[in-house]
């Protein structure tokens, strides 16, 4: 009986056939989509602390109005993604506890502080860049709900990418400092954005399973190749310079190769030692904290609101 | 033309002043949902700032010389002005100083806590509906437009914050205490919603009668009120000052937060 289960599952992943919440599943299936997904929404809503940072010294009017509806996407991102998660039997709550107490992870690229209105440009194109490379394969995901969700995150994300390298365009063809800005948003993101898409395949843990069960489908090496092919073109075209001496286009390969990735301070990021750790987490506790009386007050009212109903049905 | 460009003013400077108090709660709202609804109703406000600041740009462009050095004290807009640079929405929002902005003092007060954010929507939020209301029927068909375009928002934004005073008012004693707080301390900054200036009064028939929306901003307040189990304010002496430009401490804060890379960063496209 156990093994016929097992067998459906196993063949609906062969076949391509996505896997949805009423379907049995391996416990640990549930438990690396689980990680998996919440870890993408934390990501979500922690990323909205450093642009955050910037709405209310945005340059122009224009620029405030489409930063703040960026933003507002990400929370919206938060809430599909947090939805999916539900649908494998954990609460909402439950996930951001384990994100307050730190048990649970979210991108790491998070934990770099946005300190010029450039950031805003990097971290559009550099970052939601990078996060759509590693998004697009997830469409496609074998775990129903997630690829959904994914879908009308993806699209999104590349309105994302667009108005952060339109900021760095018109950085980078603006005045001396403003191209300053821009080439020192560039040097401090760079590096953080490759990091994004995780270990090495030889050094991930966790990628061959997750490849298996077609919850991924391309491993991060590949992708981050992809990534820096694409970026670096960009690059060119905004007249700006990456910061790694030893990028080279290979002809052999096709591809660009580049300098060797910091895992030391990738690992140390991970770990907490990262500039803003510990600012976007207590950032994150703050404002659970100081809700905590608004949303005791919205059930209590929605309660009182259900028993007067009641009684007035029950007269 | 120098009145119709002040009265815009009053307006857009609402707006924009409310809404970059409300942008301060983006990413740090008590739950997700209310996060993003704070947000959306920022951006409304933006979005009807805008409208409007592009229009009263056009009216100062369209001023003589004379009168347009006279508008703004500001040394950045005067040197703009003097070298000849057509004004625009950005100017009006990052060049001007406190003295020079018309907004009422309610919209600049510190968002302080959920409380005193719901309070203040609210109090605005039904005022700026029948305002709008009433603009609707501008003899200015470009700000009756604006209106009847920013109405629609404005009645969500009233459902929204009136749903926000019924929840806490009608809540747990601790919401309940601290929206009473919130109320008393805001309170002496509605009368000014409704005092008319000399400028409200040089362009009639294109601006409203705020006198005449006092009635119907208490009757909604009490109905609501009456709904939280909250009770109206009597016998509070009221603060003004803001349409006229002589606002609280809090403005030159937000502005020095709202222009600063426009000032550490002059005449730059972004
Ligand atoms: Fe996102
Ligand atoms: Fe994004």
């Amino acid at each position: 009986m156990v093994d016929a289960i097992h067998g459906d599952f196993e063949q609906k992943i062969a076949n391509d056939i996505t896997i949805e919440p009423r379907d049995t599943m391996p416990d640990d299936y549930r438990k690396t989509l689980i990680r998996q997904i919440s870890q993408h929404a934390h990501s979500e809503i922690v990323g909205m602390l450093p642009e955050g940072n910037w709405v209310t010294r945005a340059p122009s009017l224009r620029r405030k109005a489409v930063l703040l509806a960026k933003i507002q996407d990400e929370g919206g991102h938060g809430l599909y993604l947090y939805s999916a998660a539900e649908t494998l039997g954990v609460t909402r709550d439950e996930l951001l506890d384990q994100l307050h107490s730190g048990k649970a992870k979210y991108s790491s690229i998070f934990n770099y502080p946005s300190l010029t209105w450039a950031d805003m440009g990097a971290i559009g194109w550099l970052v939601d860049g990078a996060a759509i490379m590693n998004q697009v394969p997830l469409c496609r995901a074998s775990y129903g709900p997630y690829a959904r969700a994914m879908v009308r995150i993806c699209k999104e994300e590349s309105f994302h990418q667009r108005q952060g390298f339109e900021i760095m365009h018109v950085l980078a063809k603006g005045t001396e400092v403003q191209k300053k800005m821009a080439q020192d948003a560039l040097n401090r993101w760079w590096w953080p954005a490759l990091m994004m898409f995780g270990p090495h395949d030889s050094d991930s843990t966790n990628t061959e399973q997750s490849m298996k069960w077609r919850i991924k489908r391309i491993s991060n090496d590949d992708l981050r190749r992809k990534f820096v092919d694409v970026t670096v073109e960009q690059t060119k075209v905004l007249g700006l310079t990456v910061p790694d001496k030893d990028l080279m286009w290979n002809a052999e390969t096709g591809h660009y190769d580049f300098g060797a990735i910091n895992w030391a301070e990738f690992w140390n990021v991970v770990k907490g030692n990262g500039p803003c750790n510990k600012q976007r987490l207590e950032a994150r506790k703050a404002a659970w904290q100081k809700g905590e009386w608004v949303r005791e007050a919205a059930m209590a009212h929605a309660e009182k609101r259900k028993a007067r109903k009641e009684a007035l049905v029950a007269a | 033309m120098k009145n119709k460009l002040f009265y815009i003013l009053e307006w857009a400077d609402n707006t924009l002043i409310l809404g970059q108090r409300l942008s301060e709660w983006c990413g740090h709202g008590p739950v997700l949902e209310q996060d993003i609804a704070l947000t959306n109703i920022a951006l409304d406000h933006l979005g009807c700032a805008r409208n409007l600041y592009t229009y009263a740009a056009e009216i100062f462009n369209g001023m003589d010389a004379v009168d347009r050095s006279e508008c703004f004290a500001s040394v950045a807009f005067q040197r703009n002005v003097k070298e000849g640079h057509q004004a625009d929405e950005d100017d009006l929002a990052f060049l001007r100083d406190a003295w020079d902005f018309r907004n009422v003092l309610l919209v600049e007060q510190p968002n302080t806590d959920w409380a005193y954010t719901v309070a203040r929507a609210f109090l605005f939020d039904a005022f700026n509906y029948y305002y709008l209301t009433a603009m609707c029927n501008s003899v200015d068909e470009r700000l009756a437009g604006i209106a009847s375009k920013s109405l629609k928002e404005a009645t969500y934004h009233l459902r929204w914050s009136s749903e926000w005073v019924i929840r806490l008012g009608d809540g747990t004693e601790e919401s309940k205490t601290r929206i009473v707080e919130a109320i008393a301390n805001l309170w002496p900054f509605t009368g000014e919603l409704f005092t008319a200036t000399e400028v409200d009064t040089f362009v009639e028939g294109l601006g409203v009668d705020f006198a005449a929306l006092k009635p119907l901003w208490e009757q909604k307040v009490a109905e609501i009120f009456d709904e939280a189990t909250l009770e109206v304010p009597t016998g509070v002496w009221m603060q003004s000052g803001g349409k006229t430009g002589t606002h609280s401490e809090n403005l030159g804060f937000v502005l020095a937060e709202m222009q600063f890379m426009q000032r550490a960063y002059p005449n730059m496209e972004w």
